[in-house]
């Protein structure tokens, strides 16, 4: 929750024709020259590269007044768009089970209705107050304020009971409805998608690593999943000019992905996952290894917003 | 967008360090627009930081990236005595003498691939030389695009004699790698001592990292960036820090007390003598594989002291306990802390003036077997369970045979030490120091090359 993304996109157009004028390549990122390290820790690449790296002064400037992101960006528009529409319909169902009374149905609904949310997650905290409003957990706010769905989670699990939801529930269909209607023209550009994707994987390594995101009922696991998922969104949709401008640091987040993605997979169960707490101490530890294995490398995609 | 707003003049530094020979657009730049004048035109808007941020930060990394090309590589931007050499025959951190701090950190390798071993090798020994020479690592820190490769809590202090030791554990020769054969013949885990209490996760590791330094900050900070370059190959199995007094707090750098008050090292073997070093410490020809020629193995083992008990003892259970003065670390009869033991001394009754069973007695055995103690003292806060202090001793020597050095006298001790009493063993791990980095080379070259 922070973050003005409004701002930027003006800027950093600006940044990057004066970067081309100033043609400073050595900064170049030092990455031009990786390509060996392919098991590709980039930090580590830049270490061995440094020194020896020469100016391409071309490229870079190339790179930087050439790399185009309308399509991602209009594709990641389209992505949120979609993975709203469904989350509101989603939230419909769960909001209805509440309000009938039906504690069994809610539980069930609750989680699978979150994941829409969580592949976004990034859009919403940078329209303003709704990813509080939505998500926020007992005491990330003044006790006055709580709302959304971890309050109905509280209550669905620790609680036993929907008593007393029904206004909860209202509200949050109505700032689930709200976040689909201010998505259509929230400002995208490639410096969202870069740290976006960062942030969704910090999202997990804060607070799902840990068990604290889903308190009452231990679904963290699919809101882990989702934000993986929608992290490699964009990755998938960057990856164009990624491989363009660095392909071995595209190759390393490409593998992590799919290392992470296979250590998530045997706590798949039915449609979803099983409970965070049947989880042993060593497979959470591993997990974070590779969540921190990946976001290491992800966190370096802004190369290809040049300098 | 935090990151922007800060504009990169910090780093500038005076426009007389611009070395000579940057580029001449750069130079043009810097004619043209001083920071001052450009500050000035920009009044410190949303153009100036925009500047700051791409522009002029691009510049700096430029002069930077320049600079270190121009000098080579390793060389530093410091220089002075708190500088230890991070090339040579071979590596530092073992015959140099202790610095203030340590952090230890045990690695597990999460590939199976020999390739990304030695590729993360090779980027160790890369960030190893700017981290032991005081330069920030990697050449992209100034991209506000970009997380810094450097993570910057050492940037602008000393070196602070920053050494950064690298080994491999008896692990790292299992069937992942295909290293099995080239395992030393006596490099395996420690044998059970009797009364160990050791606790896995103090314990073991494919890799090792001892990194020492006069400076807590810069000694944390290369383990930090270290198990940053590793992650995806490699991740942390345990860590520990350590310290001892300081330089600052004994000039005269007498020998150092362990936190049970008696001095620790006295009996050392000198690290100035070669033939010494030859014959307690490193690897040679004749010792093993070719690959370990100019290395050395460490034996670590993490003892807690049982503080508590220690404190309500007496000055003569202590010192009996030692076999030496505490106040003047001579041994118990003598004045001078550097006599020699004797243990055939008795007194009038007929009784050994040094108890036997005392740590130093024990130790010492006939003065046969010897090796080079470097150890430091930790603090990890409170044991919960009782609410008495965790901390005692990160037990560090290296030897070039652990089996005839380290074990056979480790034996003697678990057996009989008086001191068992006082301590208890948590942790052990033993390692296999590579020989020292030639320029261009990388830690474990000859291991894997």
């Amino acid at each position: 929750m922070k973050i003005g993304y409004a701002v930027p996109a003006g800027l950093l157009a600006a940044s990057l024709l004066f970067a081309g004028c100033a043609s400073n390549d050595n900064n170049n990122n030092g990455n031009n020259g990786n390509n060996s390290n392919t098991s590709g820790n980039n930090a580590a690449a830049q270490t061995g590269n440094g020194a020896t790296s020469s100016p391409s002064a071309t490229a870079d400037s190339t790179a930087a007044t050439t790399a185009d992101f309308t399509t991602a960006i209009d594709e990641y528009r389209k992505y949120v768009i979609e993975q709203c529409d469904e989350f509101v319909k989603q939230t419909e169902g769960f909001t209805d089970a509440v309000k009938a009374g039906k504690l069994e149905d809610a539980k069930a609904l609750y989680a699978p209705a979150r994941m829409y949310y969580e592949r976004i997650e990034p859009i919403a905290e940078a329209l303003g107050d709704l990813d509080p409003n939505i998500d926020a957990r007992e005491n990330d706010v003044d006790a006055a304020d709580w709302r959304g769905f971890h309050k109905i989670e509280q209550a669905l699990w620790q609680n036993n009971t929907t008593d007393g939801m029904t206004d909860v529930a209202d509200r949050l269909l109505k700032d689930a409805q709200l976040l689909r209607a201010k998505v259509e023209t929230a400002e995208i550009d490639a410096n969202l998608l870069v740290t976006g994707a960062v942030e969704l994987l910090n999202e997990v390594s804060s607070s799902k690593v840990t068990g604290e995101e889903e308190r009452y009922s231990h679904t963290d696991l699919y809101d882990f999943v989702a934000n993986v998922e929608g992290a490699q969104k964009i990755y998938e949709l960057l990856k164009p000019e990624l491989a363009k401008k660095d392909p071995a640091l595209e190759q390393t987040i490409g593998e992590r992905f799919t290392a992470l993605l296979n250590e998530l997979a045997p706590f798949k169960s039915g449609d979803g996952y099983v409970s965070y707490e049947t989880l042993k101490e060593d497979e959470v530890r591993k997990l974070s290894q590779n969540l921190d294995a990946l976001a290491e490398p992800l966190s370096n995609m802004g190369t290809i917003l040049g300098v | 967008m935090k990151k922007k707003d800060k504009p990169s003049w910090g780093n500038a530094g005076t426009e007389n360090e611009l070395p000579k020979e940057d580029s001449k657009e750069q130079l043009l730049f810097d004619k043209k627009l001083s920071r001052r004048d450009m500050l000035r035109l920009t009044g410190a808007s949303s153009l100036g930081l925009l500047l700051g941020g791409g522009g002029m930060g691009g510049i700096l990394a430029a002069r930077k990236a320049a600079g270190q090309a121009g000098q080579a590589g390793a060389s530093p931007q410091h220089t002075g005595t708190d500088i230890i050499p991070f090339y040579g025959n071979h590596q530092a951190g073992i015959t140099t003498p202790a610095q203030n701090f340590l952090c230890f950190a045990a690695f597990d390798l999460t590939t199976t691939k020999l390739s990304d071993v030695q590729k993360l090798l090779e980027a160790w020994t890369a960030a190893a030389a700017a981290l032991t020479s005081g330069t920030l690592i990697g050449s992209v820190n100034d991209n506000p695009n970009l997380p810094p490769a450097d993570t910057g809590e050492a940037d602008g202090l000393t070196p602070s004699k920053c050494t950064l030791t690298f080994g491999a554990g008896p692990a790292f020769f299992d069937d992942r790698f295909g290293l099995a054969a080239k395992r030393p013949a006596s490099f395996s885990d420690l044998p059970a001592f009797t009364g160990d209490s050791l606790e896995p996760q103090w314990c073991g590791g494919d890799l090792c990292v001892q990194a020492c330094a006069d400076d807590l900050q810069v000694a944390f900070h290369a383990i930090r960036n270290l198990a940053r370059i590793a992650r995806g190959t490699a991740v942390l199995r345990w860590t520990q820090e350590g310290f001892q007094r300081t330089g600052s707090a004994d000039p005269a750098g007498g020998t150092p007390r362990n936190l049970l008050g008696f001095k620790d090292g006295t009996g050392n073997p000198d690290v100035t003598d070669e033939a010494e070093m030859r014959s307690v410490v490193w690897s040679g020809s004749a010792d093993g594989p070719a690959w370990m020629n100019g290395g050395t193995y460490l034996a670590l083992r993490r003892v807690r002291f049982r503080i508590e008990v220690w404190d309500r003892s007496t000055l003569s259970d202590q010192e009996a306990t030692f076999g030496r003065h505490r106040q003047s670390g001579a041994p118990i009869g003598a004045r001078d802390e550097f006599a020699e033991l004797n243990l055939e001394a008795a007194d009038a009754s007929g009784k050994p003036v040094i108890p036997p069973d005392s740590h130093s007695a024990l130790a010492h055995g006939d003065g046969s077997v010897k090796m080079l103690r470097r150890s430091y003292s930790y603090s990890s806060g409170m044991d919960l369970k009782t609410g008495q202090l965790d901390a005692g001793l990160v037990f560090i020597s290296f030897q070039k045979d652990l089996m005839k050095q380290f074990v056979s006298i480790q034996q003697r001790l678990s057996k009989n030490d008086r001191l068992n009493e006082y301590m208890v063993h948590t942790g052990s791990a033993v390692f296999a120091c590579f020989p020292g980095v030639r320029e261009g080379g990388y830690i474990g070259e000859t291991l894997l090359g």
